[in-house]
Formats: structure tokens, sequence, C-alpha cells
């Protein structure tokens, strides 16, 4: 039975979620825009959404590798 | 603090003995009219009263009024606005079968009370590095988080009691969590949740006696989700959620598409002659938690599966109590 395999799963999913945060709170969220008066807020908010995205495929990918890597030989997948 | 511990529990009594009382005449009311499914995974294929949905809205709904009587709060109706709204979208999809984009469409629709009420904090709060300020980007979190958390449920509503003995522990993680940040309305409120479950899981559990169906786990997800946002423990719900989450992140990495359960031919698992359950070696088929908990094992029942899934929760749930008291630390 793989059920300890899952347990390293969720916790490396815990992880990723904790330096997610960190990132997001540390380098994203600093990010400021200016120079483009009225639309400063709007185009800094877009970068960040587009960032956001990003980082969310990028933990999808690797969350995707992890399980592959975990699991393979249990399944063949 | 003496009203908080009144309250709760009076409402949690009350949501208790609502559910536990009302659904066996649900039960009888739905084998009445034939509105019964087959359980293929138990021998002889007994027929179980379906949907629940009923019976947990109510117990949330005369509650949660109690609770609303104690404390006058937006929030409160807020939460069960959105829950009573999930619950009449998941009546839909028990009544009649709809498309795979339904659910989630609809769901979202239910987050409307939420931002119509601006019962939710922009700042999204994250473990060690404090809080970020996301104003437009936290619209679209609120409007996805409930057919998240809604789906995520319902998508583990696949073995007799999976679904409600889940919501109790994940449900516990989160109001353990919420009392830690002190935010105690909406740790009541969680706590209803956690006893509406619980009093489900008494005729859900092996072997069931009703199944919550589409309007019941979309209740009760969609309500997680609806605490999750105004209690302002976003992060901390989806780690409670763990076992969910993955076994959604396994579904759609193998089917690679959003796609109703139902409209599946091939089985992640299969019967064995003695009603046991084992992992496919079909390797079109979908990969789900079940699957990848049988696999390279021995067949298990029902009821043992239904524990290993209950230990990876509450493991989850310690990672979500430990992420809250993280909350609180600066590095």
């Amino acid at each position: 039975m793989s059920g300890s395999s899952i347990f390293v799963f969720i916790f490396a999913m815990w992880i990723l979620i904790i330096i997610g945060g960190g990132i997001t709170v540390l380098i994203l969220a600093p990010i400021t825009i200016s120079g483009y008066g009225e639309f400063d807020l709007i185009f800094s908010s877009v970068i960040k959404a587009v960032i956001s995205i990003g980082l969310v495929v990028t933990w999808i990918f690797i969350l995707s590798r992890v399980k592959n890597w975990i699991f393979r030989s249990q399944l063949k997948i | 603090m003496e009203l908080e511990i009144i309250a709760a529990i009076i409402s949690s009594a009350i949501a208790f003995f609502t559910v536990f009382a009302l659904t066996p005449f649900l039960i009888k009311a739905l084998e009445k009219r034939n509105s019964t499914v087959k359980d293929y995974h138990r021998k002889g294929g007994a027929m179980v009263a379906r949907p629940g949905g009923p019976s947990l809205i109510a117990g949330i709904l005369i509650s949660g009024t109690v609770l609303y009587a104690f404390f006058p709060m937006t929030e409160i109706i807020a939460i069960l606005i959105t829950t009573a709204l999930a619950f009449l979208v998941g009546l839909v999809d028990d009544k009649k079968v709809m498309g795979g984009w339904f659910k989630p469409l609809a769901l979202a629709a239910t987050a409307i009370p939420i931002l119509l009420l601006g019962v939710y904090d922009t700042d999204l709060s994250f473990p060690l590095f404090g809080e970020v300020r996301i104003p437009l980007l936290y619209i679209g979190i609120i409007v996805i988080m409930i057919p998240i958390t809604g789906n995520t449920i319902n998508s583990i509503d696949v073995l007799n009691g999976v679904a409600s003995g889940f919501m109790v522990i994940a449900g516990s993680a989160i109001t353990i969590s919420l009392i830690i940040l002190q935010n105690y309305e909406i740790a009541i409120l969680s706590l209803l949740l956690v006893f509406v479950s619980l009093a489900f899981y008494k005729y859900h559990k092996y072997p069931s006696k009703i199944f919550p169906g589409d309007s019941g786990a979309l209740t009760l997800g969609a309500m997680y989700g609806a605490i999750a946002i105004v209690g302002q423990v976003e992060v901390i719900a989806a780690i409670a959620l763990g076992p969910a989450i993955f076994n959604s992140f396994l579904f759609l990495s193998s089917m690679k598409r959003i796609v109703e359960h139902r409209e599946i031919k091939e089985k992640p698992v299969e019967l064995t002659e003695d009603f046991m359950l084992k992992a496919t070696s079909n390797k079109k088929a979908s990969v789900t938690l079940v699957r990848l908990i049988l696999a390279g094992g021995r067949p298990l029942s029902e009821k043992e599966i239904g524990f290993v899934i209950f230990k990876l929760t509450i493991f989850s749930g310690i990672l979500a109590i430990i992420t809250a008291f993280m909350m609180g630390v600066s590095l």
C-alpha cells in the first residue's frame, strides 16, 4: 500500500505552499509600476496577475514531477 | 468569551440534532419516492437513498440562524446565503444530469453574496512571511474558491462515509485554526459545519443508509470555502483539504480536462469477487487517490480505504493547525 508515499506527497505540497507564499510576499507584492498616471495600479495589478498565474503553473508542474517521482514504482504513470 | 461559549454549545447542539433527527425521515421519504441509487461496492448491490443535501442544509440554516441571533453579523448571513445557493446548484445536478462545466460556473455565481455584502479582506495571509494586499486579484480568488472547495469535496465523495467524515476532520482543523487566530464568531460557524457533518456521518458511514449527493457534497464544500474567505484562512483551509485537493489534482492531471465522474468509462478501481477494491491495471483509467492507496498493495475493503483517507486528512489537518500557529510568526 502506498499510503506512506501519499503522506510524503502531502508534506511536499505543504512545503511548496509555504515557499510560494514567501515568493508572493517578498518578491511579487513589492512590484510597483510608475509613470503611467492613473493606470499605474492597473498595470501593476496586471503584471502581478500574470506572474501569479505563472507561479501557479510552475507549482503544478513541480507537483506533477514530484508525483511522478514518488508514485512511478506503484503506478505506471 | 462566556457568550461565545454559550452560543457555540447551543448552536452546535441544534446543528447536530437537527441533522440527526431529520435524516431518518429524509431516508424514508426518498425510499418511498424511489429516489435511490445502487451501491455497486456492496454485496448484493443495495439501493441507497439519495440525496442527503436537504437535511444538511436544514441543519446549517437553522443552527446558523440561532448563531445570528447571538451575533448579528453580516458575515454569518453571507456564508449562509452562499451555502444555500450551492445547495440549490447541487439539487439541480441531483435532479438533472448537467454538463461538466455547469457546476464550476454555477458555484462561482454563489460567491456573489460575499462580494455584494463586502465581507472579505483583500489581504491574503501567508505563514512566516506576512500579508499581501491584492485588491483586484482577491476578487478572482473569491470567485474560484467556492467552485474549488465544492467540487473538491464532491470528487472525494466516492466511498461510504468519506465526504462527511472528511469534512468533520477538515472542518475541525479550520475551527481550531480560527480559534488560534482569535476569529471566534466564524470559528463557531465552522463548528456548526463539523457537527452537521458528524450527525450526517452516522447515516453515511459504511454501510451507508444515505448518500449526500451533489446537493450534500456541494453544501459542505461551499460552506467550507465561504468560511475560508470570510474567516481569512484561505491558505490554512487549502492545506486542511490536502487529500481532496491531491485527489482532484491526480484526476485532472490524468484526464487533462474537466469531466464529470459519471462520464468516465474506464474506472480507476475494480471490484474483486469478495467485494474488495483493487487498483485497475487499465492505463486509460483516471488516477485517483483511492487508486493510489490501492496501487501495489492487497485489495482493501471500502471501510479500510475510508480509514486511510481519514488518516491522511488528520495529517493535513495537523499541518493546517501548525500553519495557523506560523501565521503569528514573522521571519
